[in-house]
């Protein structure tokens, strides 16, 4: 991590511009804001991870819902803490830019949602999941039989095995078919 | 044994990858592995979360699995796998590896590829660059969302749509005619009837001392000074044009381009509709997927306001708890009894006459504005510079005041007629729409009676000279006059209401300020304004070719009106309008406004008779005529193919079997959904299988682990299958699955 985005050479960039979505102009302003987030002293290290608390600051993410599932989604770091070196946070954004697979979206919104990490979207699951939509996460909005017939409403949508969760191939094929989607899970520096 | 099969299939069963692949998940590896294009829906099994889905080796039958999808994996780019970036480069340097394996002539095409494919995305980057106000739209979406996004989206689309259309009319009609003078070419005018009270045509700019105000009333009627420039339709009085190399025929080219403007106009919204217009369609066949949408595609990542952020969480509520109560409402519905029944149509029938009745008044009444303020033209009576005005616009400001008020009598009566939440929004919406288009085909009516009446005896010329010596001219100028004080409301209301009502709601606390409450951007009210504009721009343009040149300046200047407004006046909606529906509503209401545009153009060039006084139809009757006269001087051969393409006989044949093609694909259709309901069922008795078959083989599991070792040790050197441990620290039993062998065929 150098002071200036002229560190980050072409090799790396061009590099960076295959394995993501992201064109070059995207990938050095990530680098920028990146940077910002790293403390002078950590400068000079090639992969250091911010934490997730310095990550939740950014804009784009201090109001939105999912900010701490989409850190420990994308967080590769061995201690599970949500904290994010630049590939991961160049991952995070490749996902959520424009011209992101419909596929790449669908899987990483299956585990965004995933709260309890079981690979399913089991009924506590879907709860939270309108809980963040709807209200302060601690608060609901609906009431317990609003909640009930909504969340039975949605697996009888998209449950299509009946097996009362939805899992990712289930997910994946509700939202092929749903069409603001692409259009909403995105996320432009 | 028959406990075996007397399972209750709600027992728990532990978590297994198999589990959630859909049945004869192998069978569809090995037809993706046979055809080369890999479908993009099932690259989960090697998911970033590998606590589950990865696969633990151990057998010989693992490692084909994983060549099969390592194959598999090849055909697609390494960005498109949803793994970590320490994964894509590990697969990304395994596959450079394999590469080198190959020959020269390998290497060279994929470096080709791979270099076309950089310079295909870096051109796509540079275009999307280009695009017009790019970051405004950017901005706009980050503080409002998605549905007011597609506004502004539609809004840059129509001023795109309007320049192509003035090029098109510039290029052909106006360019020749201006470069005349620059090469050696000779004008052909036949004036056959020179002379007669036909061909008269006074000049209407204004001769001795000007006052000031009243080159302002030109400009704003279209009349004076204006009425005989390129502005209007009776300044091309040229039939052909003589130029060194050949002639020109710029009558036939004025029809031509009209046509062509309606037709491009056509196929770009098409276009642009289509994807919409297939999404909804399958969310109209298949139980609606709107909690699902709601739910999983709900949250706009793109806030980045706390406000907003705020907002979108109680439109959100609000939605849920409407689409809830429309179910509940749905179930009470179908209790109601025959007399309930019985009194709400009749009810729903009497409000329906009512409306019906107001928009008969306010079409008379535009009638009689527009006939009154014809006259008052006529006679030419000066009363002075506001009165003058006035009569000039009195169509306009009925047309407008009619739009304001119907929209408010609608949301009153609908509130009266029962229906569910939703169909209320939409059908105040196709009343609206119904209302503002009709309005201005009711003007055009008006125009029309008043062209062609001559009084008691038949018309002269075909139309009414005495009074309209330029008909096109005067129907531009009456089209030019309806978009100049579209626009002047818009920019009025903008600043003589809103600004207004934010000032008095944030600095005067009453209650006042409590019950009109800030500024909403209202999305559809905003987008009939617009389509308005844009269906008077499609008539006006054959009258009038710069109008499409006037309304792209009109739009560009509206889209920072309403930027404007939107950023200082505006909250957003809490009623919100779901993008992808809105896209699909906006392209609708432009075709219906497209195709209620093409009705008077089509009746004015083949009905009426066109001026003899000026224009390039002056030496035919109807404009149409140019057509036909240009066809008798084509070869035979094509005058014959033409003759026959217009006849009855082509036109009934081609209805007939543009109905079958129709019938057919709706057959298809209704097929399709037939096969998708049994191959559901097929999945939940798949899913029911597996856990069956799960549970049984728990059972012998558990059965043989209860039997003495030795027995044990013989089954296991038995078999020849492979395991394949299922990678789940929560059970405590390592569970053991034969994995299926692909050869046998254990498709459930």
């Amino acid at each position: 991590m150098g002071a200036t985005a002229s560190q980050l050479d072409t090799g790396k960039l061009s590099e960076y511009e295959e394995l993501t979505f992201l064109t070059k102009q995207e990938i050095l302003l990530a680098y920028k804001r990146f940077d910002k987030l790293v403390p002078k002293e950590e400068k000079n290290r090639i992969d250091y991870r911010v934490r997730m608390e310095d990550i939740l600051e950014l804009p784009e993410l201090k109001f939105n819902p999912f900010k701490e599932r989409i850190c420990k989604v994308f967080s590769t770091s061995d201690k599970k803490d949500g904290s994010l070196d630049f590939d991961d946070f160049l991952d995070f954004l490749s996902a959520f830019s424009e011209s992101a697979t419909l596929e790449i979206k669908s899987h990483y919104a299956f585990h965004i949602f995933d709260f309890e990490d079981d690979g399913t979207l089991g009924r506590q699951d879907l709860k939270q999941l309108v809980n963040c939509l709807t209200g302060k996460a601690d608060k609901t909005s609906l009431t317990a039989d609003e909640m009930k017939q909504l969340i039975n409403n949605i697996l009888a949508e998209s449950d299509i095995d009946k097996d009362g969760t939805v899992n990712l191939s289930e997910f994946q094929h509700v939202i092929s078919r749903s069409p603001d989607f692409v259009s909403s899970f995105k996320i432009v520096l | 044994m028959d406990s075996v099969f007397n399972i209750d299939i709600r027992e728990h069963i532990p978590n297994n990858p198999l589990l959630y692949q859909p049945p004869s998940y192998d069978s569809l590896l090995y037809r993706r592995k046979s055809s080369t294009i890999g479908s993009k829906r099932r690259s989960s099994s090697r998911g970033r979360f590998g606590s589950l889905n990865s696969v633990k080796s151990g057998g010989s039958t693992i490692k084909r699995q994983d060549d099969i999808e390592k194959s598999l994996l090849e055909e697609r780019p390494v960005r498109e796998l949803a793994k970590s970036m320490k994964e894509k480069r590990a697969v990304r340097d395994q596959r450079s590896l394999k590469a080198q394996d190959l020959s020269d002539w390998g290497q060279w095409r994929q470096n080709t590829r791979r270099c076309l494919k950089r310079l295909k995305d870096n051109a796509e980057d540079r275009l999307s660059s280009l695009k017009l106000w790019r970051s405004d739209i950017r901005q706009i979406e980050a503080r409002f969302g998605t549905g007011i996004l597609s506004y502004f989206s539609f809004l840059r689309f129509l001023v795109v749509l309007n320049l192509v259309i003035f090029l098109l009319m510039f290029c052909f009609i106006m360019l020749p005619i201006i470069i005349i003078p620059y090469t050696s070419a000779n004008i052909t005018q036949n004036d056959q009837d020179h002379g007669s009270v036909c061909s008269v045509y006074p000049s209407s700019t204004r001769l001795g001392l000007v006052i000031f105000h009243e080159h302002i009333t030109d400009l704003l009627s279209g009349g004076g000074f204006l009425e005989q420039t390129y502005l209007f339709y009776g300044f091309y009085k040229v039939d052909k044009i003589q130029y060194p190399n050949g002639t020109y025929n710029l009558a036939l080219a004025y029809l031509l381009a009209t046509i062509a403007y309606l037709l491009v106009s056509l196929i770009w919204i098409v276009k642009r509709s289509a994807t919409g217009f297939k999404q909804n369609l399958v969310k109209d066949e298949d139980s609606f997927q709107c909690f699902c949408n709601k739910i999983f595609a709900g949250w706009d990542f793109c806030i980045t306001n706390e406000k907003v952020a705020d907002l979108k969480r109680s439109s959100l509520l609000y939605e849920l708890r409407t689409d809830l109560e429309e179910e509940r409402i749905k179930q009470e519905k179908a209790k109601r009894t025959r007399k309930d029944k019985c009194q709400i149509y009749s009810l729903r029938l009497v409000l329906n006459v009512f409306v019906m009745v107001v928009l008969a008044a306010c079409f008379y009444s535009i009638y009689l504005a527009t006939t009154f303020s014809q006259e008052q033209q006529r006679k030419q009576v000066k009363v002075n510079f506001i009165m003058d005005l006035i009569h000039e616009y009195l169509p306009s400001i009925v047309i407008t005041l009619a739009n304001f008020l119907t929209p408010l009598l609608f949301s009153v009566i609908i509130n009266f007629e029962d229906y569910s939440p939703a169909f209320e929004i939409r059908f105040t919406l196709i009343r609206c729409v119904f209302m503002r288009l009709t309005s201005i085909g009711v003007l055009l009516f008006s125009l029309w009676s008043q062209i062609t009446n001559c009084g008691e005896e038949p018309c002269l010329c075909g139309y009414n000279t005495a009074l309209y010596s330029c008909w096109e001219t005067r129907v531009g100028q009456e089209m030019y006059k309806l978009t100049v004080f579209d626009f002047i409301i818009i920019v009025a209301v903008t600043i003589l209401v809103e600004f207004p009502r934010k000032l008095i709601v944030t600095y005067w606390k009453s209650g006042l300020s409590d019950w009109w409450g800030e500024q909403e951007f209202a999305i559809p009210q905003n987008v009939l304004e617009i389509v308005y504009g844009q269906t008077i721009c499609w008539i006006g343009a054959f009258y009038c070719p710069v109008l499409p040149a006037i309304c792209t300046i009109k739009y560009f200047l509206i889209f920072y009106v309403k930027k404007l407004s939107l950023i200082q006046n505006c909250r957003p909606s809490t009623r919100p309008f779901r993008a992808s529906s809105s896209n699909f509503f906006f392209l609708g209401v432009l075709l219906i406004g497209l195709s209620l545009a093409c009705v008077p153009v089509t009746v004015s060039v083949a009905q009426i008779n066109s001026s003899r006084a000026c224009g390039p139809f002056v030496n035919y009757n109807t404009s149409w005529e140019a057509l036909t006269a240009s066809v008798m001087e084509l070869p035979h051969g094509a005058q014959t193919f033409l003759y026959a393409l217009s006849s009855e006989a082509f036109a009934v044949s081609f209805f007939v079997v543009s109905c079958l093609a129709m019938f057919y694909v709706i057959a298809l259709a209704g097929a399709h959904k037939r096969v998708i309901s049994q191959l559901k069922d097929q999945l939940v008795m798949g899913g029911r299988d597996k856990h069956f078959l799960i549970l049984k083989l728990l059972q012998a599991q558990r059965l043989s682990q209860a039997q003495p070792r030795a027995s044990g040790s013989k089954s296991r050197s038995r078999g020849s299958p492979s395991y394949h441990t299922s990678f789940n620290s929560d059970f405590p039993e390592g569970l053991l699955l034969v994995h299926p062998v692909p050869n046998s065929s254990t498709q459930v």
